[in-house]
């Protein structure tokens, strides 16, 4: 379905990297952390692309090469067929209307000295979407209102609201543009299980009554699971699988992708206790200086314990591409076998 | 008279008693441990889960005697019936680590930077048995590392703590804790600040030691998902006291208390492919400064009647060592796990600031800061809420940690 569709966001090889210098002297450039890699993704409108991995993958500089908050140092994003790597802050303004991002940490992301009330209103003034007093305190009261907290309490300031209902404002100020793109970046992660299911709601609702795009950034597959329509996984700065929801939860076909659903406790004792488990061994390697060909072969457990010396061979030089496992399903790996994990 | 010698053989292995603490700050006493009760039986993992606030870490460092002089402790902390609350610094030096020894949560700061791994094994073992020669414990050393998986031990015991990645350092600090054959293994959140590949191999580990040293227990965590794995008795702590105790089954299954039936429906399933809507739980947890009486929870509750708002209730018995603090507890058990069947979906949409100037609410809850704060949202009922704590903020007991 989503094929036959133009995508609203379309990202092809995007890299991003972060030079390390030298210690001497002159700060020479001595090699790079690549963060993103050469990562392709499209979201197509009205859908929720999930995009996973575990800390250091790139996900959220990724997000932030997307809206060029970081900018990217190599790449194409097209946004309605505009290119967004390149343009300079001036460029990018009238585009920001269409294309918002909302961060993890509610407390850090919201100015501690702005009532609520100027917060929402903030983007509205600056893209001079009105003027007149009396109708921007109507649309900030709509917000407001929109993403279920009391209008009366606009003059209050965030160190007065609890975590989740300081997510609920950057949603609020994400929305007052009305873009057709929202990023989210582990939008629930800093909140406590029994607010976080009421933002995950309003989410939901809110793209279904506004039409939005979200690529819904999140470490918790859990919540993933929950609210995308598609998922991409990423390790490494790279995407290594990508599939629409239940193929990817079902049929996971990359080694990693097994291992990291594998390893995710399921609330359900006897589930859970009767689990066959993939440990994968080591930690993620540093993404200055990643492994050769396949950059997870130095934890996979099937290039550990399944394939010969000569499949091995292969891991070792060889880059796998993403390649069509099924319909709109695509990961990297030169074995790839679909395994059915939970 | 040392406490490891004085011990009763056929008491419990830990007892905890009607345990509170309470920390004195500028606006109120904060009570964050308001009467803990269980006792841990040897071979078993008791899982205590709460939200953060909920005083589960506070509960630990009581125990173990760590927390900040300002602290006021009062109850019973026994080990083998050997009372531990009030004992000299000295003391109980020789419980920790021995009798009772702990794992935190930050394997980045829980080891020293300046000392090799191996010296920081070996002086756990040195310090409990001064007989011990150096090279015994080297060679102890390098067996406790290669239990808890650590390639090439022999020469990884020469490292320094910032060497290893934060897996490798929590596996040294589970080594450091079973070095000494503990009886009892407290460990707070120790996967929280790993990846869940990582999260996967330590509690992988924890189990190995578990076997290894025939400790028994207390696992602290909020994440539902490690404690349905490890634990058998499961403790759910809300607003600083436990609020349901029972079998991992029962509460899993049969939760018999609607905060815990209400945190188990507001998890998204991973193995769950049916698009169904999460029941939040309106609200957020309370304030324990100048808590009101009656239920805590009974602000957020779906089944909450007037009666809720005159006492607190105490743990009743709903059967095979299950108890729930709650005066409908029959009610909760007809859902059967269900949360939907109790909790409205749209309820968190209550949402309402908290710190309210001139709100209509009679109680006084002081948030950190420093408003007098009671939330009345548009849609909620008018009866006395306690000030909701915001649930990030530095808690009592994580200010004073730091």
């Amino acid at each position: 379905m989503t094929s036959t569709r133009e995508p609203i966001l379309s990202v092809r090889g995007l890299e991003k990297h972060f030079p390390i210098k030298g210690g001497g002297l002159i700060k020479r450039t001595v090699g790079a952390v690549r963060a993103v890699d050469g990562l392709d993704l499209d979201l197509y409108p009205g859908e929720v692309l999930g995009l996973v991995g575990e800390s250091g993958c790139g996900k959220s500089t990724t997000g932030r090469a997307i809206l060029n908050l970081q900018p990217a140092t190599g790449g194409s994003v097209v946004f309605q067929g505009r290119e967004l790597v390149g343009l300079d802050r001036k460029a990018m303004r009238p585009l920001r209307r269409d294309i918002q991002i909302v961060f993890q940490d509610p407390y850090a992301s919201l100015n501690p000295r702005l009532p609520v009330f100027d917060i929402v209103a903030e983007p509205l003034i600056i893209h001079g979407l009105t003027t007149d007093q009396a109708e921007l305190r109507e649309r900030v009261r709509t917000l407001v209102e929109t993403v279920g907290l009391n209008p009366e309490h606009t003059n209050r300031y965030p160190a007065e609201f609890s975590g989740g209902q300081r997510q609920r404002i950057g949603i609020a100020r994400a929305l007052a543009l009305e873009p057709k793109v929202l990023v989210l970046d582990e939008p629930v992660s800093a909140l406590d299980v029994s607010i976080q299911a009421g933002v995950i709601n309003l989410l939901e609702d809110l793209k279904e009554r506004l039409g939005l795009s979200y690529l819904f950034i999140a470490h918790d597959l859990s919540v993933v699971r929950h609210i995308s329509d598609r998922v991409a996984v990423m390790y490494l700065g790279k995407i290594i699988e990508v599939a629409p929801r239940d193929e990817l939860f079902d049929r996971p076909t990359h080694p990693y992708t097994q291992a990291l659903l594998s390893a995710i406790p399921l609330p359900d004792p006897r589930l859970e206790r009767n689990r066959q488990r993939i440990i994968i061994t080591g930690d993620v390697p540093s993404p200055a200086n990643p492994p050769s060909g396949c950059r997870f072969r130095t934890r996979c457990q099937k290039f550990a314990g399944e394939l010969s010396d000569t499949q091995r061979e292969k891991c070792m030089t060889v880059e796998p591409p993403l390649e069509p496992r099924g319909p709109e399903h695509r990961s990297a790996c030169h074995y790839a076998e679909a395994r059915t994990i939970l | 008279m040392s406490i490891t010698t004085n011990t009763d053989p056929t008491a419990p292995l830990l007892s905890v008693e009607d345990l509170n603490v309470r920390f004195p700050t500028e606006d109120g006493l904060v009570h964050a441990v308001r009467g803990v009760d269980y006792t841990l039986r040897s071979g078993e993992v008791l899982g205590i889960v709460g939200e953060s606030g909920s005083g589960k870490s506070v509960t630990s460092l009581a125990v173990m005697g760590l927390l900040p002089a300002s602290a006021r402790v009062s109850g019973s902390v026994k080990y083998r019936g050997q009372e531990l609350l009030g004992q000299r610094d000295r003391a109980m030096s020789r419980v920790r680590g021995k009798g009772v020894s702990m794992i935190f949560q930050d394997p980045m700061t829980s080891l020293d930077p300046v000392y090799r791994v191996g010296y920081q094994i070996e002086e756990t073992l040195r310090v409990h048995d001064r007989t011990l020669s150096s090279q015994a414990a080297r060679a102890r050393a390098v067996d406790l590392l290669t239990m808890v998986g650590i390639p090439n031990a022999a020469e990884r015991v020469r490292s320094y703590p910032h060497e290893f990645s934060g897996g490798m350092r929590q596996r040294v600090v589970i080594a450091i804790a079973m070095a000494n054959q503990p009886d009892v293994i407290i460990a707070d959140e120790p996967t929280t600040a790993l990846d869940v590949t990582v999260q996967a191999q330590i509690l992988e580990v924890l189990q190995t030691a578990l076997s290894e040293t025939g400790a028994a227990m207390v696992l602290i965590t909020h994440d539902l998902g490690v404690v349905a794995g490890i634990a058998d008795r499961v403790l759910v702590m809300y607003a600083g006291r436990p609020v349901e105790v029972g079998g991992v089954e029962d509460i899993y299954y049969e939760p018999r208390m609607p905060y815990t039936l209400g945190l188990l429906g507001s998890l998204p399933r991973l193995d769950s492919s049916t698009k169904q809507r999460l029941t939040p739980i309106k609200g957020a947890p309370p304030s324990v400064v100048n808590m009101p009486p009656g239920c805590p929870f009974a602000p957020r509750c779906p089944l909450h009647v007037a009666e809720c708002d005159t006492t607190e209730p105490a743990l009743l018995d709903v059967g095979r060592g299950h108890t729930a603090a709650c005066i409908r507890t029959d009610e909760v058990g007809r859902a059967h796990g269900e949360a939907a069947a109790l909790f409205d979906e749209t309820a968190a949409d209550d949402d309402a600031p908290r710190g309210g100037r001139a709100d209509a609410s009679g109680t006084v809850g002081t948030t950190d800061t420093g408003a007098p704060g009671d939330p009345v949202g548009e849609r909620t009922d008018p009866t006395p809420q306690p000030g909701t704590g915001s649930l990030l903020d530095p808690t009592p007991e994580e200010a004073d940690r730091r």
